[in-house]
């Protein structure tokens, strides 16, 4: 079963209407907010956490118990920071959120922020995404103009919306990070504890949440937590944004139930595998840090958190990307993990040095200028930067050469016999 | 990380224009009083919009001095930041190609090919005319329109060789194609056309495209 139409939350994801107030209003976004705020700053958590709303920046935390961990009586302001900084290969999902229906994140902001007693909330935009700002701070001025936000406005919660952005750095993804970068200082992860509930931003209380998270609070709020925790599976619900990029006929952002089986989502949005489902070779199912996983799998696959980590991989962003039989996997990975050595911030030596090391003995698997026991000690260094770092870039930098290693050890052996094989060649000429 | 160092040749002084002065004071009061410093990427980002696309060493001691800061506080966000060009770039384009896997899935190591030859074999150095420059940049979070690049603000989508060197001879007559997908796709709808919303496509408060 498809998801329909009427519950889709992003009814403008492509642009084909007028993305600001006016359109925004006509889809249904903005009405009677006031309502919703009425309710009270704990009817809204609890809605959201019995929608069963998880995460939607990688980590799939269940949203609602994250707001509810902010302090009620603190002397501190409180802050929310919306992680607008979409980064992670293959996640392409936030940018059509700020640049198409930029007044959903608005008014999911405010009323997060209202839920958790917050007046101020950062978004925190990836420099690259100059157009999706100059959208985004567009539609902050429509919302003040209407007395929409800001202070005396109509909801009866003063609110600023602040548009702040980056300069180019992955790391910057990473909450804590984000933080440190949006206090005017270099994107190095913080350690926790203390949480960012508890010292966040300028050291008071902070919750972090990606754009796609905020952005449905409004239509969860509105339609009520029974239709959202009826889309999907259980403990994996709601609708989701998925992103499919790489080998397919044509790829695009769509908007599909959680839990969709991924040939289904192909298919159906994305004209299929290039070459037909049996030239599948591998998926990366939810964002470069996902192991990627053979087609020998695929066929049933869903796309959902619980069954993606039950395989060693991960719903992450649900950003899909499709690898058919042309594909160089050993070089694809390689590619992923020049990534992470370039985005590191070189806190931790584990993954400032590990990474590195990782896309350099990449380097010569791609090209079979290897020696088999390589691969096992490759393996072992990806164990050594995975969770013994600050933040989890290590991890999501060690995931990805665990998945080649784990599903495709046998071509990168064949690629060592058919080097040495020429070598010896070579030699005996 | 990248190593990334100062440019040998500085200006002697850098200041903001009147415009970019007051906008500078505005964006310091978003921030809450005593946390100017939160301000850093914003106004270094201004400064180097106003110095032709790089940034200068006096404009980050402005901007330290402007939000009290360190003046090593600022170097180390220059120099972490990958969006801070810290040596000239073309007069008329600085070409960031997307070479991340998606976009290498896509063809983007044939993109790079087309920069390496008609800008120059090295990234961040200057063509002929001084006029464009080019470096391969990670992940631009355009990946449902591989492989893309992007020139100032715009992002030109689903490119083939063929289609960036049409963009590269618009931005060197002066006249840049629009921006977004070259194949004529509207945003990351699919290119057959949409599979969903197609009532709500056509519905009557379809008002504006852009």
């Amino acid at each position: 079963m498809a998801l329909s139409d009427k519950d889709r939350i992003f009814k403008n994801l492509y642009g084909f209407q007028d993305w600001k107030l006016a359109g925004a209003r006509a889809r249904g976004a903005w009405d009677n907010t006031k309502a919703l705020i009425d309710k009270g700053h704990d009817w809204i958590i609890n809605e959201i956490k019995s929608s069963g709303l998880r995460g939607r920046g990688g980590a799939g935390f269940p949203t609602g118990l994250k707001w509810s961990f902010m302090p009620k009586n603190d002397p501190r302001p409180s802050y929310l920071v919306v992680n607008a900084d979409e980064s992670e290969p293959g996640s392409c999902k936030d940018r059509e959120i700020m640049r198409h229906d930029p007044h959903l994140l608005i008014e999911g902001a405010l009323l997060a922020s209202f839920a958790m007693r917050a007046h101020t909330c950062f978004t925190y935009v990836r420099g690259e995404f100059m157009r999706e700002r100059e959208r985004l701070e567009t539609a902050v001025a429509e919302a003040l103009d209407a007395k929409l936000i800001g202070k005396n406005n109509i909801h009866g919660w003063d609110f600023d919306f602040v548009v702040h952005h980056g300069a180019g750095a992955y790391i910057c993804g990473e909450e804590t990070a984000l933080l440190e970068s949006l206090e005017g200082k270099k994107g190095m992860p913080r350690l926790k504890p203390p949480f960012p509930a508890n010292v966040g931003l300028y050291g008071a209380p902070t919750t972090v949440n990606n754009v796609e998270s905020i952005a449905v609070a409004g239509d969860i709020l509105r339609r009520g937590a029974g239709w959202f925790s009826a889309l999907g599976k259980p403990n994996n619900t709601g609708t989701k944004l998925f992103q499919i990029s790489g080998h397919v006929e044509h790829p695009c952002v769509v908007e599909e139930e959680m839990g969709i089986p991924l040939r289904e989502l192909l298919e159906r949005h994305a004209g299929g595998v290039r070459g037909g489902w049996a030239n599948l070779l591998a998926v990366i199912p939810g964002g470069s840090s996902m192991p990627l996983l053979p087609a020998s799998i695929c066929d049933t696959l869903t796309l959902d958190f619980d069954t993606l980590s039950k395989l060693k991989s991960g719903m992450g962003t649900a950003a899909v990307i499709v690898m058919d039989k042309s594909a160089d996997v050993v070089a694809a990975i390689r590619r992923i993990a020049y990534f992470y050595k370039h985005e590191s911030c070189g806190q931790c030596t584990p993954c400032r040095e590990g990474c590195g090391w990782m896309w350099r003995v990449l380097q010569r698997m791609e090209r079979g200028e290897a020696e088999k026991r390589e691969i096992d000690l490759l393996w072992d260094v990806t164990t050594r930067v995975e969770g013994h770092t600050i933040c989890a870039l290590g991890d999501a930098a060690a995931w990805p050469v665990q998945g080649l290693i784990r599903h495709f050890r046998s071509e990168i052996e064949a690629r060592i016999d058919r080097y040495q094989a020429a070598q010896h060649q070579q030699a005996a000429e | 990380m990248s190593v990334r160092r100062l440019f040998a040749e500085q200006p002697a002084a850098f200041a903001f224009s009147a415009e970019n002065e007051a906008w500078a004071k505005a964006t310091i009061a978003n921030y809450p009083p005593g946390k100017g410093a939160s301000a850093v990427i914003p106004l270094l980002w201004r400064a180097q919009e106003q110095h032709g696309g790089w940034l200068p060493e006096p404009a980050m001691r402005l901007v330290a001095d402007m939000l009290g800061m360190a003046y090593i506080r600022v170097y180390e966000i220059a120099t972490f930041y990958t969006m801070f060009q810290l040596s000239p770039v073309g007069k008329k384009a600085h070409v960031w190609v997307c070479g991340t896997t998606p976009c290498m899935l896509r063809g983007a190591e044939a993109l790079v090919a087309v920069c390496k030859r008609r800008i120059s074999e090295e990234p961040h150095s200057l063509s002929k005319d001084g006029n464009f420059t080019w470096e391969e940049v990670e992940c631009l979070g355009v990946c449902a329109n591989a492989p893309m690049v992007q020139i100032g603000r715009d992002t030109y989508e689903d490119l083939t060789p063929e289609l960036l060197e049409k963009v590269l001879d618009g931005y060197a007559a002066g006249n840049p194609p629009q921006a977004g997908s070259q194949i004529g796709r509207q945003a990351s709808c699919p290119a057959g056309g949409p599979t969903t919303l197609i009532d709500f496509a056509k519905a009557d408060f379809t008002k504006a495209r852009k």
